[in-house]
Order: C-alpha cells, then sequence, then structure tokens
C-alpha cells in the first residue's frame, strides 16, 4: 500500500472529526470529535514514518499521545466544573464571556 | 573483495527481496480497506448519533481499528500505546464523566444557528478536497518501510528508545513537567470547597429522629435488599416477614426505573406470581421454624420451674 492510501484516510477521519467539532452541542461529543482529529493527524505521522524509513514519526506519534492525554484530564475537568455550575454540558449555554 | 563479502551481500539482498515480498503476502491492502472501511462508517456514525454514550463506543471502534492500522504499518509499540493509552485510559475517563454528567442527555436537533450544519458541511467537503489535491500533487512516491531502522536498534521498541532518551530527550523531560501540571490543573479545577461542614454521624442521627418526630418515617436504618438464599443482586427487592416485598430495600433510582417486584420471577418459567408465592412461602417457614425453635426452650425452662 502507497502511503498515499493512509493520508487520505488520515485526512477523511481528520475532516469528520472537524464536522463534528463544528456540528455537534454536546461539550463532551466535541472534545471526543478533538480526539478523533488528534488520532488522524497520529495516522499520518505513522504513514510519513514508514514513508521515510526512520522512526521519528512514531516519536512525536507518542508525543501527540501524551498530550492528548494531559489534554483529555483538564478538558474533561472543565467540563465537569462548568457542569456542576450550570447543570449542563451544552456548549450553547456557555456565553457568559460573551457579554 | 573475498568471495565471503560477496555471499554476504547477497545474503542481504535477498533479505530485502524476501521482505518485499511478504509485504505483497501480508494481505496488507485486504486489512487496509477493511479497517480504513469501519474507521470511517464509525467517525461518521459517532458524529451523527444522538447519544453521547454511542459516540464514544464507536470513538472507541475507530480508535482500535487505527491501533490495527499502526500493527499493520510496523508500529507495533504505538499499536498497543493506542490501545492501552487511548482505548484503555481516555475513553474509558470520557466514559466516567459521561456517567457523572448524565448518560440521558441527548442533543437538541434544533440549530441554533440557522444554516450552520449546511455551511459545515460545505467546508468539510472543501477541507477534505483541499487536502486530498495536496496529497495528489505531492511527491509521495513509495513507502521506505521501517523494517531497516527497527532492526538497527533490534527492535521497534528498541528503536524507539533510543532516539526518545537520545534526539528527543529534552522534549520528553518536556512532557513530565507537562503531565504534573495536567494533574495539578485536574486537581485544582475538579476540588470543590465545602461550604457547609461535613455533617458528622451525630448530627445525620439527630436529624433522622426529628424526621421521625415530625413525619413518623421509620428512624431506622432500611432494610437491606436481597432474599434469603436465594438473590442477593441489589436490585433485588428484600421480603418482609409478612412476605410482601419491600420498595424502601432497593436505591430509590433502581425502584423508580422499574417494577422491582417483578424481579422475583425466577429463571424456572414460571409466571412471577408464583415465583413471587414461592419466595414468600420460603421466608415464612424460615421465620416460623425459627420463632418455633425459639418458643421451644422457653417452655422447658417453664416446665422445670
Amino acid at each position: 500500500m502507497s502511503p498515499g492510501h493512509y493520508l487520505a484516510l488520515s485526512a477523511i477521519l481528520f475532516t469528520i472529526g472537524g464536522l463534528g467539532v463544528l456540528v455537534r452541542r454536546n461539550a463532551i461529543v466535541v472534545f471526543m470529535c478533538v480526539e478523533l482529529m488528534l488520532n488522524a493527524c497520529n495516522l499520518a505521522f505513522v504513514s510519513f514514518s514508514r514513508m521515510h524509513g526512520n522512526l521519528d514519526g512514531q516519536i512525536i506519534a507518542f508525543f501527540v499521545m501524551v498530550v492528548a492525554a494531559a489534554e483529555v484530564v483538564v478538558g474533561l475537568a472543565i467540563i465537569m466544573t462548568i457542569f456542576r455550575t450550570r447543570r449542563s454540558s451544552s456548549v450553547d449555554d456557555a456565553n457568559l464571556l460573551k457579554y | 573483495m573475498t568471495a565471503a563479502h560477496v555471499l554476504a551481500d547477497r545474503a542481504g539482498a535477498a533479505q530485502v527481496l524476501a521482505g518485499q515480498v511478504a509485504d505483497k503476502q501480508s494481505g496488507e491492502p485486504f486489512f487496509f480497506w477493511l479497517l480504513a472501511i469501519v474507521s470511517v462508517a464509525a467517525a461518521l456514525g459517532m458524529i451523527f448519533m444522538r447519544k453521547a454514550v454511542h459516540s464514544a463506543l464507536l470513538l472507541a471502534t475507530v480508535m482500535l481499528s487505527l491501533a490495527a492500522l499502526y500493527a499493520v504499518q510496523d508500529a507495533p509499540f504505538l499499536a498497543f500505546v493506542q490501545v492501552i493509552v487511548y482505548t484503555g485510559a481516555v475513553l474509558m475517563l470520557f466514559l466516567f464523566v459521561l456517567m457523572l454528567v448524565g448518560v440521558s442527555s441527548t442533543d437538541s436537533l434544533v440549530e441554533t444557528l440557522r444554516g450552520q450544519r449546511f455551511w459545515a458541511a460545505v467546508c468539510g467537503i472543501g477541507f477534505v478536497v483541499l487536502l486530498g489535491v495536496g496529497f495528489a500533487n505531492a511527491a509521495l512516491g513509495d513507502s521506505a518501510g521501517v523494517k531497516n531502522a527497527n532492526a538497527e536498534h533490534g527492535g521497534n521498541i528498541r528503536g524507539l528508545a533510543y532516539l526518545l532518551f537520545g534526539k528527543y530527550v529534552f522534549a520528553f523531560e518536556a512532557t513530565s513537567a507537562l503531565l504534573i501540571t495536567a494533574a495539578l490543573g485536574a486537581m485544582v479545577l475538579a476540588h470543590r470547597e465545602r461550604t457547609t461542614p461535613k455533617p458528622t454521624q451525630r448530627d445525620l442521627s439527630v436529624e433522622r429522629f426529628r424526621r421521625a418526630a415530625q413525619t413518623g418515617a421509620h428512624p431506622g436504618p432500611l432494610p437491606g435488599p436481597g432474599t434469603y438464599a436465594r438473590h442477593n443482586a441489589v436490585d433485588m427487592p428484600a421480603l418482609l416477614p409478612d412476605g410482601t416485598p419491600s420498595e424502601l430495600s432497593v436505591n430509590p433510582i433502581i425502584a423508580a426505573r422499574t417494577d422491582t417486584a417483578h424481579r422475583h420471577t425466577d429463571l424456572d418459567g414460571q409466571t412471577e406470581q408464583q415465583a413471587l408465592d414461592r419466595d414468600v412461602r420460603a421466608v415464612r417457614t424460615v421465620t416460623e421454624t425459627a420463632d418455633s425453635e425459639r418458643g421451644r426452650p422457653r417452655e422447658t425452662e417453664e416446665d422445670e420451674k
């Protein structure tokens, strides 16, 4: 399989994740879509690593995973805090900074 | 060049050729198309499902297919890290928060911005076309394969370790600071200051008896769930000594959600009433024999007197 196939799959998954971020309202689902985008990037990194024949891409994918794990912890804590004060996890309800 | 060198070179070339043939024969196209279809379908399902739990499970499907794709691409370490960190830890954290926030929360289908979905779809198609054109124009060539890079230090994990603790050691150290910060941030954000002092056991007891005096509620502990020697599940209401199932013995949420009395139906294929009657009879015989056994020694004592 040429790297083009994997990159196309990665692009499609990234776009689906981006669409989810644009369309969905539930903050947790939006967050899951962000994770999907990170995963799609990881697939591209692994494909590039294989295309160039060295392991640097895999290392970068590993770092992306670590950062994603840290991001999920903080993001979910923020969602929990917002839910505790507003009793809702919809991104439409958190609009206090707008005014 | 000696004969031994020539032989070694030929052996090396043969090995490379054998590796290429094995790549072609390993069924990679089959796995790629299978996993690509599964992951794209699951990702689409994820953004179209209304319930957040379904989205989370479909995301797990996508992540597992991506792990398999990493394994197909000679990245076994990343494949396992993907399964352990993403599917194991991150998604379970998502499900945890979903359960805390409320599983029943579904998205409303009302668009708050007019035409948002339409323009989002247009943007998505435009973006994927942009990426596709970019990839099509790039001179990607054929992949070199990481077999040699893996073999250089004796395996994928050893090769990654050499890079991680050599070339990328500062990024690795920065990662540790990031993880500590994230853990601290989560603790600070999730921590809640108490505005009222925590009620002690004494306060709770006083409150229970006050409520008993006001409303006549039973001040003692509630009956535990389960039935004598037959069921000890938490959703199984206890049978009171007169044989009626007690709704107080199960969690109020479970009691509100379903009719818990019907849980006394047995798996023997009987009707609910028969099963309940048999349970009631069992409880009665146990309580009556206990009564008569307790009664007998008292009679003998009276006889001695």
